[in-house]
């Protein structure tokens, strides 16, 4: 029997993340609100870390006006509830603004606090996909309005006066008649007793009305950050809490026969030691050893004398090296056929160029800053939990699948994340300290080492490409062939495994085919910021280039000429590739970079558009290379088209971050295994970027009134291609292979 | 049980030395409560332990809390002013809006505080230099750069 399955999260995740071809399958899945859902009260969370989270709920009767799980307004100030996780994209100070943009609410008198885990009331709380914003823009916006009518109705009661001659403004409703100004605080009261007014009744500002959005606002969380104030899962202490630690076999699948636990519960300030089985769901709970101890060091000494005997008979026994001389002997071969538009073979035999490359990419790890830890405890048959999450109530299934725990027994406390890029949408770590405070019967806090997190990530998969294309005698791209060499867990392509509808160039250059062939794989794999374009844009946007210079043609030229004319590639479905958004990106970059203009020997600008996570966007590296292949990123010109802005603060610290995520993982980033294990074990041997090598980031957004989207991931994609791109043009070397530190290239 | 005494944020504070190897990183977080200061690696390369000792940056991870002897710790709890105010590399930080998940920010703003202490005036290549211990996963150096010359020219003003 395998023992291991992967069930659940993976494809889940997948659907809700638009992974799976949400790009052309049918129209964009934006959540509807709920109207009972909408009205239904909730209470607030508050309160010191020190003491458990459950508050009562608040009444519903008189006092604060409630009208929803987003905004609460008493006598002492407005509370705006964020509902999704905070990873470090923002999401806990962005969505608020969106509320309060409509809410008409002064910034300075708002209070932010993370709400509590209920879907009844908040439809699915998760920080993926970058859907945060354009899942919830319609119902933020909802909430604010409906408590502002309320307002309003209140005032217009107060004053006597029609609503209609009233207006709001900085937590006021304001009566231009007669001067008089209403504070929101004050009217509290009064509107919570005003009827919840029907959706279809809100007046919507127009974009150009904005007040808040669009605005430099610094994160909600940022001075308790500066000061150390416990924010985060690893922070989290409750009263009796013992810190634990969990080994599992080096190699996944692997079962604990026996493990010196005697030896191990006689080391000073250890409290107990234990095997646990495992739910063979790779997903959720590997089998380990536990140790739990008095305080974090105390249990991490102990780990280090721990000695188990490991039963390996369905472990891994991946190896990288295997599968590369693997895709090596299949590339030259065909593979199953997932998309094939036009004639490929026609197109090649009359091409007047043809070009094929070989392209490969490493594995890589999320090294989220924070490792992975949870604190949870059970007592009389209910459990709850503190973790680090980016889906916590998806944690809450897998912990019940897990420990047997009914659902309804568990209570879920989001805490804020120290990075998650992905590797927090699965929750293996908090079914750990879930199996292991139900055996143990004492509150834990289990924490992960930098080593834990190295060897039991979800990793992104390393991939092969064998590519070919052609242009015809006027030097137009007119066939693309992409044999993609991948990986598959229990079966199924791994995330960003698997090439579709929706990858480029399909729907733009007339003669497409996608083959596809999968490499069994037992290590775990998932999404990873950009799930599939992280990979695809250095392929295809490097490849593209490698076109336009065999037709001997301007980069930036082809590109536009590969769009067309403007349209959704899916007609009338924003979720798709627009080409006249696409095509603005492009030259609003390229202008802004100073595209076409002579560069010194040595160096050059290099181009990449990418489209993901309904993000256009397109970049531009100023980069040079000396004899040594020491390269230098001068600057980085970035454009995007995601709709209107929520928080230009915010949205600019993501497209630095994903420049500088982008030029980390292409410069020296690789996972690899052998015999299943993984052979890096801590930052030594997995060097992410630091301050020198960070270029100068010039960001520049398109002023348009599309529905905004998300900005956590699209701007990664083109970073690596810009950049190779970059160093073809300075050197005439192609570049195929991620990490370039493969092939001789420092930074 | 054997006990040290150290000196953290400029209170004497009384601590279990059962095991002298007790990285100092551990005994802030779990025994005195100081959660500011964060573990991201373990192995001196990552910097979000970043303490200072004495004024100079120390990775607290990689550090035996028998070192500590009479030298003077501080962290970020410590940097505040005594009404609370914040300093002014918290206070750049604030304004720039430098955290995207802020892990790493406690160990960035240890040692930016450390390099200002002994150059109020650096350069992108001193700058450089005293951040290279400290990685941020979320990339946001270009902030952290900026962080630094904002502290430096607010702390310059509040001298003249
Ligand atoms: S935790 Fe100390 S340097 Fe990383
Ligand atoms: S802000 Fe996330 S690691 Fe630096």
């Amino acid at each position: 029997m395998s023992t291991l399955s992967y069930r659940g999260i993976n494809e889940t995740v997948a659907a809700v993340t638009g992974e799976r071809q949400r790009v052309v399958d049918g129209p964009l899945r934006i959540a509807k609100l709920d109207r009972r859902q909408f009205m239904k009260l909730t209470g607030l969370v508050g309160g010191g870390l020190m003491l458990s989270f459950t508050l009562p709920r608040a009444a519903a009767a008189s006092g604060p006006l409630q009208p929803n799980g987003y905004v609460r307004i008493d006598a002492d100030g407005i509370t705006l509830l964020a509902k999704n996780p905070e990873i470090g994209q923002g999401v806990k100070t962005s969505l608020p603004m969106i509320v309060a943009e409509e809410l008409d609410a002064a910034w300075d008198d708002v209070t932010v606090v993370q709400s509590p885990i209920d879907s009844a009331t908040y439809g699915m709380q998760f920080a993926g996909g970058s859907m945060s914003i354009p899942m919830n823009w319609a119902a933020l916006r909802q909430a604010g309005a409906t408590a502002r009518a309320m307002l309003v109705g209140a005032a217009a009661k107060q004053l006597g006066v029609p609503a209609e001659e009233l207006s709001t403004m900085d937590s006021h409703v304001v009566h231009k008649g007669s001067g008089r100004k209403l504070a929101y605080t004050a009217l509290a009261a009064d509107a919570a007793e005003m009827p919840v007014p029907e959706a279809a009744s809100l007046t919507l500002k127009s974009t150009g009305d904005f007040r808040l959005l669009g605005k430099r606002i610094t994160g909600v969380d940022n001075e308790a950050l500066v000061r150390g104030e416990a924010l985060f899962g690893i922070d989290v202490s409750v009263p009796g809490m013992k810190y634990a630690v969990y080994q599992k076999c080096p190699a996944i699948g692997g079962k604990a026969k026996s493990a010196n636990l005697a030896e191990i519960k006689a080391m000073p300030g250890v409290h107990d030691a234990f095997i646990l089985d495992g739910n063979d769901n790779a997903m959720d709970l590997l089998p380990g050893v536990a140790i739990i101890a008095d305080s974090t060091w105390a249990a991490i000494r102990a780990k280090r004398a721990l000695t188990v005997e490991w039963d390996e008979t369905d472990a891994s026994k991946d190896s990288w090296s295997a599968a590369v001389a693997e895709a090596e002997r299949l590339r030259g071969e065909a593979g199953e056929r997932v998309v094939d538009e036009g004639d490929v073979d026609a197109a090649f035999e009359s091409a007047a160029e043809r070009v094929s490359g070989y392209y490969t990419y490493h594995f890589v790890s999320h090294a989220q800053l924070e490792p992975q830890n949870t604190t949870a405890s059970f007592a009389d048959g209910a459990l709850e939990i503190w973790a680090p999450t980016q889906t916590p109530d998806w944690g809450m299934d897998a912990v019940a699948r897990a420990t047997g725990i009914d659902k309804s027994k568990i209570t879920l406390h989001q805490m804020r994340c120290g990075g998650g890029f992905g590797r927090r949408l699965y929750n293996d770590f908090m079914c750990e300290a879930a199996a292991i405070t139900q055996r143990a019967g004492v509150p834990v806090k289990l924490q992960w080492t930098r080593e834990d997190d190295m060897a039991y990530d979800l990793y992104r998969a390393g991939g092969f490409h064998q590519l070919e294309g052609s242009v015809d005698a006027e030097g137009k791209v007119t066939g693309w062939r992409d044999h993609f060499i991948t990986f598959a867990n229990d079966g199924r392509p791994v995330s960003g495994g698997a090439l579709g509808q929706g990858v480029f160039p399909n729907g733009l250059v007339e003669n497409v085919r996608f083959e596809q062939t999968p490499l069994d794989w037992k290590n775990r794999c998932a999404a990873w910021r950009a799930p599939g374009a992280n990979v695809f844009g250095f392929v295809v946007q490097s490849f593209l280039h490698e076109l336009a210079a065999a037709a001997g043609r301007d980069h930036l030229e082809v590109l536009l000429e590969v769009f067309g004319e403007p349209r959704w590639l899916v007609p009338d479905n924003p979720g798709t590739l627009n080409t006249e958004r696409a095509a603005n990106v492009v030259k609003l970059a390229a202008e802004k970079a100073g595209w076409g203009r002579n560069m010194p020997d040595g160096r050059a600008l290099g181009l990449a558009f990418y489209f993901s996570h309904m993000g256009h966007i397109a970049e531009v590296a100023d980069v040079s290379v000396d004899a040594d292949k020491k390269i230098k990123v001068h600057k980085v010109t970035v454009a995007a088209d995601v709709g209107p802005i929520v928080n230009l603060s915010g949205a600019e610290n993501q497209m630095q971050g994903s420049v500088v995520d982008g030029l980390s993982t292409m410069m020296g980033l690789s996972v690899t295994f052998e015999n299943g294990r993984v052979q890096q074990s801590n930052f030594d041997k997995y060097p992410l970027l630091r301050m020198a090598a960070t270029p100068k980031v010039d960001v520049h957004f398109v002023d348009s009134d599309f529905s905004p989207t998300g900005l956590g991931e699209p701007a990664l994609p083109p970073l690596a291609p810009a950049v190779c791109n970059a160093i073809y043009s300075a050197t005439g070397h192609r570049i195929r292979t991620l990490p370039i530190s493969e092939e001789g290239y420092t930074v | 049980m054997a006990s040290l005494r150290v000196n953290v944020n400029g209170e004497v504070r009384e601590v279990d030395a059962s095991d002298p190897a007790t990285p100092l990183l551990w005994v802030l977080r779990d025994e005195l409560g100081l959660v500011g200061t964060k573990f991201g690696c373990g192995i001196s390369q990552c910097g979000a332990c970043t303490v200072l000792l004495d004024g100079n940056p120390v990775k607290s991870c990689s550090f035996p809390v028998s070192g500590v002897g009479d030298s003077t710790v501080t962290t970020i709890e410590g940097l505040a002013g005594s009404a609370g105010e914040l300093n002014p590399v918290q206070q750049a930080w604030v304004d720039l809006d430098v955290a995207q998940c802020g892990y790493c920010q406690s160990g960035q703003i240890m040692a930016a505080e450390a390099l200002l202490r002994s150059n109020p005036d650096p350069d992108d290549a001193a700058i450089d230099a005293a951040m290279a211990g400290n990685l941020c996963r979320c990339g946001t150096y270009v902030r952290i750069r900026e962080g630094v010359k904002t502290a430096a020219a607010s702390m310059k003003e509040g001298r003249t």
